[in-house]
């Protein structure tokens, strides 16, 4: 699965995607320990309550909530606009 | 950088590199309006000091399709909440400089309170909810903006 990252996040992982070979559907927890194995230097910053997560362009806060195949999925920092 | 704009009913909103003049907002917002007896409206700007550094500058990054389907969820939710008429919320993308403007939210409603509270939610919300992030140019170099638990508890007087 291909997951979209923004702003610090994206320059802290050095890419605006990547691929995560993943079976699906998983939760976003699941997701995310994917994600933090393949980045394990970043695990702080990836972690839940750190980076926010989008699942169709809607935030989700439950770790348990399903990610399907076709899904688009992003990781980014607390947002500062305004 | 993308822009996007949408309207809903009599609602619009746009995520835009250009500025955009106040005076052309708040009349779009009387144009035609016998009904409305108030307009509040907020801007949000470039300010020179912030977390303790010199800004010279800033860039303001966002998740294009999130952003507006987010904007268009605030501005939902607001008009649910009050009775507001018309709601106008542009904000700004890309590199901006000290004093640009930034963000500016417009609500007209019959009465003062629904425009107030409104205009305060959607900027609360907006804080905390839509996808954009800024990147300042300070003395000691570029850095990205932190988010502040202010902005977060912010949300409270809303529950």
């Amino acid at each position: 699965m291909n997951i979209l990252f923004f702003a610090a996040l994206r320059e802290q992982l050095g890419c605006a995607h990547c691929d995560i070979d993943l079976p699906l559907p998983a939760s976003l927890a699941t997701v995310r320990a994917a994600l933090i194995q393949h980045f394990p230097q970043q695990a702080e910053r990836l972690a839940a309550g750190r980076a926010l997560t989008a699942i169709n362009q809607t935030l989700i806060n439950d770790e348990d909530t399903p990610i399907n195949s076709g899904d688009e999925v992003a990781f980014f920092p607390p947002v500062t606009g305004g | 950088m993308s822009t996007g704009n949408a309207s809903n009913g009599q609602h619009y909103i746009a995520v835009q590199q250009a500025d955009f003049d106040v005076a052309h907002e708040y009349a779009e917002l009387r144009k035609d309006n016998r009904s409305d007896g108030a307009v509040v409206f907020f801007t949000g700007l470039v300010r020179e000091m912030n977390q303790g550094a010199q800004v010279s500058g800033l860039t303001l990054e966002h998740y294009p399709g999130m952003t507006e389907k987010a904007l268009q969820q605030i501005v939902a939710d607001a008009s649910t909440r009050w009775p507001v008429n018309r709601v106008r919320l542009i904000h700004r993308v890309g590199t901006l400089a000290i004093s640009d403007q930034i963000v500016f939210v417009g609500v007209s409603s019959s009465h003062r309170e629904a425009a107030f509270d409104a205009c305060y939610y959607i900027m609360d919300y907006l804080k905390n909810r839509a996808p954009f992030w800024k990147k300042e140019v300070t003395s000691q170099g570029e850095r990205w903006v932190e988010a502040l638990d202010k902005d977060k508890q912010a949300l409270d007087k809303w529950q």
